[in-house]
């Protein structure tokens, strides 16, 4: 496909910009956060872009993280943003798609809300927040959806142990 | 009172299932004689397994041929919980509140790896074994068992059933036993 979208987006959002890529044939834009709402808002509602379906929302922990067949150096290291956000998009008028991506740091895992834009990020926003534990400000409703509310933590979170258990309930004969 | 007798304690159940045995009489087994060919299942199905209940159920393998006819959707009107499929962390209240429900006596089969020891999900989400939160009584390998492992472990149920050695009868047996010892002043 050709870069098309992400052109107009650098034209006209540069300064949000950090840098883009492709893909696998997917355009990628990885966008600062602060200004996340406003190229969103702008992608949903520009005539050429008419992004109107609001197709993922998951995250990236980069902890440890060790590419394979890669030189060492695009190893993470500590210092590098920990998570990554992926929005995928789609524009069912125009046939393309994009993938916006915000890099977060360990101790600063929060980014706005996509909800109010697309009603359908609601849902992925709550999974994506009980999984990865990442906070999506401005959501109405910011709660996990798999997990149990007793679950402490976040289980996909690479520091999570692969081994540990948190039971609701357990026979009273068996402890 | 009130202690379930569980495979962790392979001796003291061992002895219960003689004393039963032995202490059972003719009419003891007349009835568990009519209890093991009027099972009435509780299909827990949660998982892939349940196709393979499914073709156990249909009339090819035909499970009504040796007694568990219907399959009940309530837990009051079963005596047979069959547990088909994987069981979260999240789902251990609501499987021990189905269990509760059921009648005395009852008895429950783990249908598949997954109800029997977690198989492979062995993660932050998935029970490891059904019998974590309920008590079972035959497990059924395989991922999904072939429908001839399940009327294997039927028939193996019903033989346990005869002898009065299932869990819940183990348990209503020495509950009955600890009231008489305390209505007579001994031991
Ligand atoms: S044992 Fe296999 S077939 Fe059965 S529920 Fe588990 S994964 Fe599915």
């Amino acid at each position: 496909m050709a870069k098309k979208v992400l052109d107009a987006l650098v034209a006209k959002h540069g300064a949000a910009i950090v840098k883009t890529e492709q893909i696998h044939g997917d355009e990628v834009a990885w966008v600062k956060r602060e200004a996340l709402v406003a190229v969103a808002t702008w992608l949903r509602d520009d005539a050429a872009m008419a992004f109107d379906y609001p197709v993922f929302v998951t995250a990236i922990d980069r902890l440890d993280w060790k590419p394979l067949n890669r030189p060492p150096s695009e190893a993470w290291t500590e210092g590098q943003p920990r998570f990554e956000v992926c929005v995928q998009l789609r524009s069912s008028k125009h046939k393309h798609r994009i993938r916006l991506k915000v890099a977060l740091a360990e101790n600063d895992a929060k980014l706005p809300s996509l909800t109010p834009l697309w009603a359908g990020f609601n849902w992925q926003e709550r999974e994506t927040f009980d999984m990865y534990g990442i906070k999506f400000e401005g959501h109405p409703d910011l709660r996990r959806i798999y997990m149990y509310e007793e679950f402490v933590g976040h289980p996909l979170r690479k520091d999570y142990p692969k081994d540990k258990r948190q039971p609701l309930v357990r026979r009273p004969d068996l402890a | 009172m009130g202690v379930e007798l569980t495979s962790t304690r392979i001796a003291d159940a061992a002895a219960w299932a003689k004393h039963v045995r032995e202490k059972q009489n003719i009419v003891d087994g007349a009835t568990n004689w009519g209890r093991k060919f009027s099972l009435f299942t509780y299909p827990f199905v949660t998982a892939c397994c349940g196709m393979e209940f499914m073709s156990v159920a249909a009339p090819k393998y035909d499970l009504a041929r040796f007694g568990a006819e219907f399959p009940r959707f309530s837990p009051r009107q079963s005596d047979l919980l069959m547990i088909v499929g994987t069981i979260t962390e999240k789902q251990g209240p609501a499987l021990r509140r189905v269990w509760e429900q059921m009648a005395e006596p009852k008895w429950v089969i783990a249908f598949g790896v997954c109800a029997s020891t977690g198989g492979f999900y062995q993660n932050y989400s998935a029970m490891p074994g059904a019998d974590q939160v309920i008590p079972v009584d035959v497990y059924i390998p395989g991922c999904p068992p072939r429908p001839e492992q399940v009327l294997d472990a039927l028939l193996l149920l019903q033989d346990r059933i005869q002898q009065g050695t299932g869990h819940s009868q183990l348990r209503l047996a020495r509950e009955k036993a600890l009231a008489d010892a305390a209505l007579t002043g001994h031991e």
